[in-house]
């Protein structure tokens, strides 16, 4: 079947199985390997991408159903080159370590930055629920969201 | 993991949905957000040969007011539940209730009609819809039925749904200012409910004490009959036998539903 999509800003026409993963859709189609596949049972969050501007877990959409709708990867949040100031504060803030997972917090803070600007800490804590980091980074992820949304001090 | 190969449909309205459905009957599955049927189809613990997606009619979407009664899409989505004014107002139990389902990515794609179809017991929504006395629209060929909440659920995973039917609608009584509880018992974030109650109304509903959403009906008696929430909560496993896993056994989970039951009921009092 064919999906007709904006990925990253650029319209694609693409002939798929009906049962193609978005996020397979987005890695091996689009050539496109932020969004990584961790647990792939809509748990850990690391295919997180956004779908119409909204984090989604790209493992547990098909490619079909983002026929007509909008999807960002990390790869398309800031121009070749840039940082999106989600990312800025990540590095700053030491906001990973081993890097697996965030491509995915990145793409689920911008959603929560979006959703809610100034969100407190416990905010951020809940509104990266859906997102594991096996490196147990959280502080520095939570401090690297805050300070991207302006309300705590980028160390770096 | 990948799901067995189908056919994908997308439904232009409501009735192409239901010509599909008559069409395909068991070989086809409704697609909603998803979020409950893709992590089946991708386990193989189901392998529809067409899935019918819902999810771009746009009549099937949408929060409005019909008298005394908040109707819902069946393809509205829990996110969009926990930022509507008129949930927030009209049926508060439900927004929050949807606000606990899974995480904010699952949130953006699960709806309620998927949910409830789904009928998992230990989810929110399924409880939710009991304790507020809700109910379903089912619109087949042959027209659209009513189907109460407490009707609805039929057994584990199962509903009233009969071959051709369409969840289309989901109705819940406006309780503007009716105070309420609500509590879910999980070990982990963004899981399903060990145990959950839900109170309002004199109404108390209960997710994973058994293979459908219960009422906890003893208790429900008690307070009707003068009850403190302490006494009437202690009736609150009264005639559950509920499932035992690695989270909890019968016992424990009886014992839950008896301090839920209370701590609900103490929100509201």
């Amino acid at each position: 079947m064919q999906v007709e999509l904006t990925v990253n800003g650029e319209q694609r026409s693409d002939d798929v199985e009906p049962r193609l993963l978005l996020v397979h859709y987005l890695r091996e189609v689009c050539g496109l390997r932020a969004a990584n596949i961790g647990c792939d049972t809509t748990s850990c969050g690391a295919c997180t991408v956004l779908l119409n501007g909204e984090s989604v877990k790209s493992c547990t959409v098909l490619a079909a159903q983002a026929t007509g709708q909008d999807v960002v990867t990390a790869e398309g949040l800031a121009p070749a080159g840039e940082l999106h100031p989600v990312q800025a504060a990540f590095r700053a803030e030491h906001g990973l370590q081993c890097g697996f997972c965030t491509p995915g917090m990145v793409m689920a803070a911008v959603s929560l930055l979006k959703e809610n600007p100034s969100p407190t800490e416990e905010q951020v804590r809940e509104g990266l629920e859906g997102n594991l980091c096996r490196c147990t980074g959280y502080h520095n992820i939570v401090r690297a969201v805050l300070a991207a949304s302006g309300q705590a001090e980028v160390t770096a | 993991m990948i799901p067995a190969p189908f056919d994908y449909v997308a439904a232009d309205s409501a009735e192409h949905a239901i010509d599909l459905l008559a069409r395909h009957g068991d070989d086809a599955k409704v697609l909603a957000g998803g979020h409950s049927l893709l992590p089946m189809m991708k386990l193989r613990l189901a392998a529809p040969e067409v899935l019918i997606d819902i999810a771009r009619v746009s009549d099937l979407a949408g929060i409005s007011v019909d008298g005394d009664e908040l109707v819902i899409g069946a393809t509205t989505r829990h996110a969009d539940l926990v930022s509507s004014e008129l949930v927030r107002a009209d049926a508060p139990l439900l927004a929050h209730a949807a606000s606990l389902v899974g995480d904010p990515q699952i949130r953006h794609r699960g709806t309620i009609g998927g949910s409830l179809a789904h009928a998992d017991p230990a989810a929110d929504l399924p409880m939710a819809l009991v304790a507020l006395g809700g109910s379903v629209e089912l619109t087949g060929a042959s027209g659209t039925r009513r189907v109460a909440a407490d009707d609805f659920f039929a057994g584990f995973f199962e509903t009233a749904l009969e071959p051709g039917e369409l969840l289309t609608a989901v109705r819940v009584p406006r309780r503007p200012g009716i105070a309420w509880g609500y509590q879910k018992f999980v070990r982990r974030a963004n899981d399903w409910a060990i145990v959950g109650a839900a109170a309002i109304d004199g109404r108390i509903a209960l997710a994973n004490m058994g293979s459908v959403p219960l009422r906890a009906r003893a208790a429900e008696q008690a307070l009707a009959d003068g009850a403190s929430a302490t006494e009437a909560s202690e009736l609150a496993a009264e005639g559950t036998s509920p499932g035992e896993d690695i989270h909890a056994d019968r016992a424990f989970r009886q014992h839950l539903a008896r301090v839920l039951t209370r701590r609900a009921l103490e929100h509201i009092s």
